[in-house]
């Protein structure tokens, strides 16, 4: 992949807070380039969720952007007045979320829910979208899809659902797609179908997805590049071969050391170290002590 | 820290609002002989339908006029609060009784229970109320306890519905398992794991009753099938108020102001109550 | 092979099921547990796996006794306790203890911590000395002894675990069910957790049935395992065994489909038609 090619996704240097004045974004950068899976792996808190969130321009009210800038191919979030900016996020990305139940209308039927979004967000007309959907449907391997467009959400069974879900993002030709935690509510066995239907779908369309996960081992099998979160800070970024050949930052070896490995059960699941978590600790506060919000 | 546990930290100025309020009518109802400037019973045809204090032709000592009898308003109005709020305390508390202790059973022990008072309370709500009310105390005869047995008869089916869907939803969580575990029965569950939790909802809804049992009690006044026709009550000095609107529009607005007053202290302060002592945060 | 503490034959498990309930009328009880038959050695942890709906939680609370069975029979300690009623139960209640999955629900919001831990020393017959054995408690899950005070929102996810095992250990049961008590944590926490309770079941000669829908968990932890799908066992044995040389198809599905954190291009190409 070249380096100058225009990446999809950039953020540079974004940082939020909370009313109280407490930081949850510390400068926080990263890019997705086109036709790249990037990962974004942290613990609870680390603020992994937030960033995908940012992108699709759905923070809540309580957390505010006070530096940094996103750009979607190129264009400035922040240069876009409220309407542009939320015709461009609808345009070009999509969210495969973690909850698909909720995701979901309960009281609307499926393929009504799909044709809606191609409707109102693109202008489509019914029967483009229609068509669309069910082309959709049939490369993430729902055979019945009749069946399933006039099911109810709660009808279908989970990986079902997060097939639909997957079908409805890749539908309207997103230039990224944001997928938070898109296996974590499923078994092992519907995970891996459903990590292998989106690593397929992500090829054959050539879409960047910013995939935000908490599980390493879900890192090392779809992701090309990976940024390490905690407390809001990005505190390694790499190739995803290298940061599992030779992590560089003492909380990422932790965190390999600490996750379940059934092959080598001895050398896995060990306690993270008090002294990583007071490095990073000590690491955090200068970061804070350095930074000077600017002022508008 | 969210913003619900910021709000939490103080006393909230609807607590304060409403709290003051409460306790001002209350205070005066309790001592009503030593605080109101007249005896309430006492009529004199000189002073008929004298206005409140800041309009021409007030007397000093009848801040809020007369009716038509020359009986001051005030000192009725205070007079009023007493019966108010002994029917406010005593039915709110016997309704929420019945319906709290009935709620928690359907709700945390379900089964045949649960369907016997559901069903009981589903026809007890389907009576309108007030036509309940009025029945009820047309069998029992007027007076004080008759209309604080009609208003708890009535209105203790707003306590066990809802506690009943507490206490379900209770019921489903992971420490009411445990104190099976830990070899707690029935009942010892119920008071220790699913009342602590309902008990802030029970609280608010209390106070809540309180309101209404007012109000209540003024539309029994005011259609005269409350307490005997002499004792001062809002309701009672509503209806006559209703008569001389055209010439003394005080004597209905004061205690109109009193009732709505009171009845949106209560409410305010059962919800603000039920804010500040749940410590649960999600 | 030691003498085993729980040994189940037969056992089944009904529980009404609610999405077939007709409108009037009760509903329809669907088998959950169709037929097990496994014993649980002493002083043994026994890894339960399986995925949603393979009964494994069903058959955890079948074997505390919060569920009657339908059929079959828990013999524990050598006596039948499959249709125990409360009353005849609650004096096994201290050796049967249980661990929750999620923290957050399992402690009661209105009670502090001290009052959690000392509720199943109260209802047992050990309510004396009551502030000793909570100390007690707290310093063998290495929590401070002023979070005795505390309530659960003012603890981490991994800190009410630990008064969670706490309050499971106060009696020092004989068994301890622990159901899926690392899945809501972080990888970081949840390895402190699981060691703690390996420490504790070696020191304590714990019986613990320790289910997960994790098998790398489950490989570290456990002595012995049990495969569970669709309300049967499809396969055990000892771990070491069964890791390195599963029998059934089904096992190997399981573990194939778990995303080791290493680099392998294969695994998520589409497999091969056989």
């Amino acid at each position: 992949m070249s380096v100058n090619v225009e990446p999809c996704l950039d953020i540079r240097g974004l940082s939020a807070v909370l009313p109280n004045g407490q930081r949850v974004l510390r400068s926080v950068s990263l890019s997705v380039h086109p036709g790249e899976v990037r990962a974004l792996v942290g613990e609870s808190g680390a603020g992994k969720t937030m960033i995908g969130k940012a992108v699709l321009g759905v923070l809540p009210k309580s957390v505010r952007i006070v530096e940094g800038e996103m750009l979607i191919e190129g264009e400035d979030l922040g240069r876009l007045d409220p309407k542009a900016r939320r015709t461009l996020i609808g345009a070009r990305t999509a969210l495969i979320p973690q909850d698909p139940l909720t995701a979901l209308n309960p009281s609307r039927r499926i393929g009504a829910q799909m044709i809606d979004r191609l409707v109102r967000i693109l202008g489509w007309n019914g029967e483009k979208a229609d068509k669309r959907i069910r082309q959709l449907l049939d490369e993430v391997q729902i055979r019945d899809s009749e069946r399933v467009l006039k099911s109810y959400p709660h009808e279908l069974s989970g990986g079902m659902r997060q097939r639909v879900l997957i079908a409805a993002a890749f539908a309207a030709e997103p230039r990224l797609i944001v997928a938070d935690e898109p296996t974590t509510a499923l078994d092992v066995t519907v995970q891996k179908q459903i990590l292998r239907l989106i690593a397929q779908l992500q090829r054959d369309h050539g879409t960047a997805i910013l995939f935000v996960t908490h599980d390493l081992g879900v890192v090392a099998k779809i992701s090309q590049k990976v940024s390490v979160l905690y407390a809001g800070k990005v505190v390694e970024e790499a190739e995803t071969a290298a940061l599992f050949e030779a992590p560089q930052h003492p909380y990422t070896r932790a965190l390999m050391a600490a996750t379940p490995r059934y092959t080598d059960p001895y050398a896995s699941l060990k306690p993270v170290d008090e002294t990583v978590l007071a490095g990073l600790a000590a690491e955090i506060a200068a970061a804070d002590q350095a930074w000077r919000p600017r002022h508008d | 820290m969210d913003e619900a546990s910021i709000a939490r930290r103080g006393l909230s100025p609807r607590l304060w609002l409403a709290g003051g309020w409460l306790l001002l009518a209350l205070l005066a109802a309790i001592f009503a002989p030593l605080v109101a400037p007249q005896d309430p019973l006492a009529q004199d045809l000189m002073l008929e339908r004298l206005p409140p204090f800041w309009l021409d032709g007030a007397e000093p000592g009848y801040w809020l006029g007369t009716d038509s009898l020359g009986r001051d308003l005030l000192s009725r109005l205070i007079f009023g609060g007493r019966i108010a709020f002994i029917v406010a305390f005593a039915a709110a508390t016997s309704a929420c009784l019945l319906g709290s202790a009935l709620g928690l059973i359907a709700g945390y022990v379900g089964g045949w229970a649960d369907r016997i008072i559901s069903r009981i309370v589903d026809v007890w709500m389907a009576f309108p109320p007030v036509l309940f009310a009025i029945l009820l105390v047309a069998v029992l005869g007027t007076g004080l306890s008759s209309v604080i047995l009609a208003i708890a008869i009535i209105d203790w089916t707003r306590f066990c519905r809802v506690i009943r869907a507490e206490a379900m939803s209770q019921a489903r969580m992971d420490y009411v398992e445990s104190a099976r575990i830990a070899g707690y029965g029935r009942i010892g569950i119920m008071l220790r794991e699913v009342l602590p939790n309902v008990l802030p909802s029970v609280v608010a809804l209390l106070s809540l009753e309180m309101g209404i049992a007012v109000i209540v009690e003024a539309i029994l006044s005011f259609v005269n099938l409350s307490i005997s026709t002499d004792d001062p009550t809002w309701g009672s000095i509503i209806a006559e108020g209703r008569l001389s609107i055209h010439q003394a529009w005080w004597v209905l607005v004061f205690p109109l102001i009193t009732l709505i007053l009171t009845v949106l202290s209560f409410s305010q302060f059962g919800e603000a109550l039920k804010a500040r002592f749940d410590p649960v945060l999600r | 092979m030691t003498e085993p503490l729980f040994s189940v034959r037969g056992l089944k498990v009904a529980l009404p099921d609610m999405t077939r309930k007709p409108l009037i009328g009760r509903a329809p009880l669907a088998e959950i547990l169709k037929g097990l038959d496994f014993d649980l050695p002493k002083g043994l942890i026994t890894g339960i796996v399986g995925e949603s709906g393979s009964g494994k939680s069903t058959l955890g609370r079948a074997l505390v006794r919060l569920l009657e069975p339908s059929a079959g029979a828990i013999t524990f300690e050598g006596r039948d306790i499959a249709h125990l009623s409360e009353a005849e139960l609650r004096p096994l209640r201290r050796d049967l203890q249980m661990i929750f999955q999620d923290p957050m629900s399992s402690l009661n919001p209105r009670h502090t911590i001290f009052n959690i831990i000392a509720a199943p020393l109260r209802q047992n017959g050990l309510g004396d000395r009551l502030k000793e054995r909570v100390a007690e408690a707290l310093q063998r899950v290495g929590l401070p002894q002023s979070f005795a005070a505390r309530y659960r929102h003012e603890l981490s996810g991994g800190q009410r675990q630990r008064v969670g095992i706490a309050r499971a250990l106060a009696l020092s049961p004989k068994f301890v069910l622990a159901d899926e008590i690392v899945s809501g944590l972080d990888v970081s926490t949840q390895a402190q957790i699981l060691t703690l309770l390996e420490k504790l079941a070696a020191e304590m000669g714990l019986t613990v049935a320790f289910i997960s829908h994790d098998l790398s968990v489950i490989r570290r932890l456990c002595q012995q395992v049990i495969v569970m799908r669709e309300g049967r066992i499809v396969e055990a044995g000892a771990t070491d065994a069964l890791f390195d040389n599963p029998k059934e198809a089904y096992t190997r599905d399981l573990l194939a489909a778990i995303p080791l954190p290493e680099i392998d291009p294969d695994w998520l190409r589409p497999k091969a038609p056989a």
